[in-house]
């Protein structure tokens, strides 16, 4: 074993102050073991060392929200004595060394966060992001990651309901994998992982420990370099099936009153379970890792401690209910051990084999941990867009924009993910702005949308940061719901930068405005920095996942049309080409402001929207998002497999900007009685317009251009198969 | 009718079929864990889909080998009624109560998608509630659905009238499009030759609720409350 030095605390990705601070802290040199646990708790990835000044910033607070940040997930009151709980989070930097395994690993670790407090997990969503699809490299890895969540989410039986997937060359080093769980509790019956009872056992259940994952958080704390691929052990290795035995016996113990307190073992595993739960129950532990179950011989102290081996759990059992534990732990045939138990010293003991492997005050570790102050500089504004000419023409750029990489079908990727298991599941993925899961023996349902524009947080961090939310709180109206809480999922570069922590500050300040203006707090949420391969940071993505309530599951509207309706516009097309797809894809320039959000207008006219919906008369319903308003209506068409004739845009707009520009806060309504919802609209100040009725094959646009909407489909549908089969 | 679900570990769609049963039958059917060995006064021994033990080795290898399973073999050689749905299909298979086997899907990726059906007899006790030739939607959700046999046991699967379903069109037309998984001669569900064993890869069981997009697979439930009435 290595001598604990400055040097070593260095390969542990401790600063020297970090190091020095560890020595005061211990008024000793640190053993190995001890050192370990430091560099872990105070990773990036465990101590939101450089992100927590700006999180705190973040409205968490509403009167539905049971408990905001801080546990392992957010739990929101949904109604009918009913708990959601929720969150996101990420496995970027797995996923780029071995994309199946951290995929699927980054599914089981939101899972167990979710049924760690009493939850049955009813559908995972996600947040992907890929480099350019002319990279061979960028197959491969969207091949394992699609493969690694269907094959995790599959088998544990918990629907893949709805997610993102958008490509962009700042991501060819550094994909993005965010996973979101929702489950469903009793909200009188939740876990948390505040330890108490002076000697109470502490039991771990699950798999084996392993000596895979070592070290993970802290890798997940750096950026990557040429030799990323040599780190590919300190990537973990998922069992599904574990997982769902271990779902299973967790929600039977969890019926019963057992259990004290609960928590996963997720980054840093034994480390920071133990360290979490002990701190915040304002105890101490004492462990004996001679009883940990262990998968192979010889593992030492400091193995065991950073294991981040999958599907494992540490609870803290009342001591005359350990016998009712084990029985059900022993029925699901998964390892359950009594590894310690509750002091008062406040202090985390650890021996192994007769030896003092640790001994370390759980206050000054938790409390002097280093925070940052980080400088920030701002992003310099954009220069305005100025009058871009239309060099195609209308239906030209449809057709390209349609079957371009960010806004073709995605059926290739969620084919593959279980999306009906549970029998609940109301709009499946394609089906709808929001996925909807009703909740087994009630009416009620939750609509759920994973949402961000990375383009727009590039030009305007701020403005980027407050559209992600909009666009949340969009999709979630435009199904019926209502919007009630949001999960953060945020993905920068390396924040030693001025420039990324810039972007940093100011995505925190315009998703904190819109989450207050649309009352729609932050409950839970993960930081992933250091998304950068060698020296080039990717775009930074505050991914959102958004949750919503609907209080009858059969008030819920998709977003195909069908003959016979009226396409009716809410909202204001200013005809905004700034970052839009049709100026990237089409114009070939990726410049200009985003698109501004207004965010009295945004809740104005999702309330609006919604009281539709809910009043039973609209039909069906999509929001004006990539690819602007006609995109948005070609959408609605082919999800019917029905044409349209359409309107002539204003003359005060240019065609091209009117029909491609990603004007936010705007709705398509397909209603049958569009006199009455635009009076309606007029009377709540709402801005409404007829944008035309559908009816037969083709798209039919004012000036006589025509095209068949199968020919749009098998355009929109070519993509994904001709490149990944 | 009194129907039995049976729980291997690993299996995941035991609600969903729970549910499609409480529907037809007005009552929760028994959850039977895989480790009990009796099976006493059940009408219908349902096989659910998952994942039984991870589907690690073979899919429903290890389930075949349950303690469970002697009392399905003579449930079974009694007359009585077993459904196996996907992994339950594949445990059938596994078990030998079914002939055949489930290979990896020809293109060797999970399908989740609506397939149609087509009922190849309606003269059963699974069928009766379905016309024979008619054509029904129903989810599919497997990495593994894709049925051999040689070719002599299918010649005989289909001498006998025991191809329960195939996959088809829209219309009803056998084509090799709508065989996504591969499946040789387009059969995704097959029967015991007294025809009291049904086994098939799609979900009917999440298809009895308008809300969820239809009800298409209720026919089949329904049918076996009817035929099965006490």
């Amino acid at each position: 074993m290595k001598d604990v030095n400055q040097a070593l605390a260095a390969e542990f990705g401790l600063s020297a102050d970090e190091y020095q601070r560890v020595l005061d802290i211990m008024g000793r040199t640190p053993s190995f073991t001890e050192l370990g646990v430091f560099s872990v708790m105070w990773s990036e990835h465990c101590s939101y060392k450089s992100s927590r000044v700006w999180l705190k910033t973040l409205p968490t607070k509403a009167p539905w929200v049971i408990h905001g940040p801080g546990e392992n997930a957010g739990v929101v009151d949904i109604g009918d004595g009913l708990a959601a709980i929720f969150k996101m989070e990420s496995h970027n930097h797995p996923s780029f060394i071995e994309p199946y395994q951290g995929a699927a690993t980054g599914v089981g670790g939101i899972l167990r966060d979710v049924f760690t407090m009493g939850a049955r997990p009813i559908a995972n969503l996600n947040a992907l992001r890929f480099g350019d699809p002319k990279l061979a490299r960028t197959k491969r890895i969207v091949d394992g990651v699609v493969r690694g969540v269907g094959g995790y989410g599959n088998c544990v039986g918990v629907p893949t309901v709805g997610g993102e997937v958008n490509f962009h060359p700042s991501y060819n080093g550094n994909p993005l994998v965010n996973a979101m769980t929702v489950g469903i509790a009793d909200k009188t019956k939740i876990f948390l992982s505040a330890a108490a009872g002076i000697g109470n056992p502490v039991v771990y259940v699950g798999s084996k420990t392993g000596r895979d994952g070592i070290h993970g958080a802290t890798m997940a704390s750096t950026e990557f370099d040429a030799d990323s691929e040599s780190k590919r052990p300190t990537v973990q290795v998922g069992d599904p099936f574990v997982e769902k035995l271990l779902i299973e016996a967790c929600l039977e113990l969890m019926a019963t009153d057992a259990i004290v307190a609960i928590q996963d073992m997720g980054a840093a595993g034994l480390t920071s379970s133990s360290v979490e739960m002990e701190g915040k129950g304002g105890v101490g532990i004492e462990l004996v890792l001679d009883h940990v179950p262990q998968r192979e011989p010889g593992m030492t102290a400091y193995e065991m401690m950073l294991s981040e081996s999958q599907e494992r759990m540490l609870m803290v059992l009342r001591p005359d209910r350990e016998d009712v534990a084990r029985a059900i732990f022993d029925k699901w045939d998964l390892d359950f051990a009594v590894i310690g138990h509750i002091t008062d010293t406040g202090r985390i003991i650890v021996r192994h084999k007769g030896v003092l492997e640790a001994d370390i005050p759980l206050d000054p570790l938790a409390d002097q941990a280093p925070l940052y102050h980080r400088p920030t500089t701002e992003t310099p504004a954009q220069a305005p867009l100025g009058s871009v000419p239309d060099p195609v023409g209308v239906m030209a750029a449809l057709f390209t924009l349609i079957g371009c990489p960010d806004l073709c079908s995605r059926a290739w990727v969620y084919d593959q993910y279980d999306s009906t298991v549970g029998g609940q599941t109301v709009k499946r993925p394609g089906g709808a702005d929001a996925a909807v899961v009703r909740i087994d023996g009630f009416r009620r349902a939750v609509a759920l949308t994973t949402d961000v524009t990375p383009r727009y947080v590039q030009a305007d961090p701020e403005m980027g940061g407050r559209q992600a939310v909009a666009e949340a709180f969009r999709n979630i109206s435009a199904v019926g719901a209502l919007p009630l809480a949001i999960t953060d999922n945020m993905n920068f570069g390396n924040p030693t930068k001025p420039e990324i922590m810039g972007q940093f500050a100011a995505a925190v300040r315009g998703i904190a405005s819109a989450c207050l203006a649309l009352d729609f707090p932050v409950v839970s949420g993960n930081v992933s920095l250091y998304n950068e391969t060698e020296g080039r940071g990717i775009l930074p993505t505050p991914a959102i996942g958004g949750l919503g309530v609907l209080e009858d599951a059969a008030h819920a509207v998709g977003l195909a049309a069908s003959a016979g309706q009226s396409l009716v516009l809410i909202g204001d097309i200013a005809g905004h080409l700034g970052q839009s797809l049709w100026l990237r894809e089409i114009a070939g320039r990726e410049e200009g402001p985003p698109p501004p959000v207004d965010l009295a207008a945004e809740r104005r006219h999702g309330d609006f929207v919604r009281s539709e919906i809910l009043a039973g008369r609209v039909a069906a319903c999509h929001d004006v998002a990539d690819g602007g308003l006609l995109v948005a209506i070609t959408e609605m068409l082919m999800g019917g497999r029905i044409g349209a004739t359409l309107a002539a845009p204003p003359d005060t707009v240019p065609a091209h900007a009117w029909w491609f520009g990603e004007d936010q806060a705007c709705y398509v309504l397909a209603v049958t009685d569009p006199s009455a919802t635009l009076a309606l609209a007029s009377a709540h100040g709402v801005p409404g317009r007829l944008l035309g009725q559908t009816s037969g094959q083709d798209l039919k646009m004012a000036d006589g251009a025509t095209m068949s909407v199968a020919a749009l489909i098998a355009e929109h549908e070519r993509f994904f198969p001709e490149w990944m089969d | 009718m009194k129907a039995a679900i049976v729980v291997f570990p690993g299996i995941n769609r035991e609600r969903d079929m729970a549910i499609a049963l409480q529907l037809a039958t007005g009552h929760r059917p028994q959850m039977i864990w895989h480790k009990e060995t009796v099976l006493e006064g059940i009408d219908l021994v349902v096989l659910p889909g998952g994942f039984s033990s991870g589907d690690y080795l073979r899919c429903g290898a290890m389930a075949a080998h349950s303690p469970i399973m002697p009392a399905i073999h003579e449930h079974a050689r009694r007359g009585g009624h077993v459904l196996g749905v996907c992994n339950g299909f594949q445990i059938l298979t596994e078990a030998g109560m079914l002939p055949g086997a489930l290979l990896r899907n020809a293109g060797l990726r999970f399908l989740s998608m609506d397939c149609h059906l087509r009922v190849e007899r309606a003269d059963t006790d699974f069928a009766g509630h379905y016309q024979t030739g008619q054509v029904f939607r129903a989810p599919m959700a497997h990495g593994d659905g894709n049925y051999f046999a040689a070719s002599d046991t299918l010649d005989r699967l289909e001498g006998e009238g025991l191809v329960a379903f195939r996959y088809a069109s829209a219309s009803g037309e056998i084509t090799n499009a709508a065989n996504r998984n591969g499946s040789q001669r387009n059969i995704a569900g097959i029967y015991s030759p007294n025809l009291r064993v049904l086994g098939l890869m799609p979900h009917p069981e999440d298809l009895v609720d308008p809300l969820m997009g239809g009800i298409d697979g209720k026919p089949l439930f329904d049918g076996l409350a009817a035929a099965l009435a006490a």
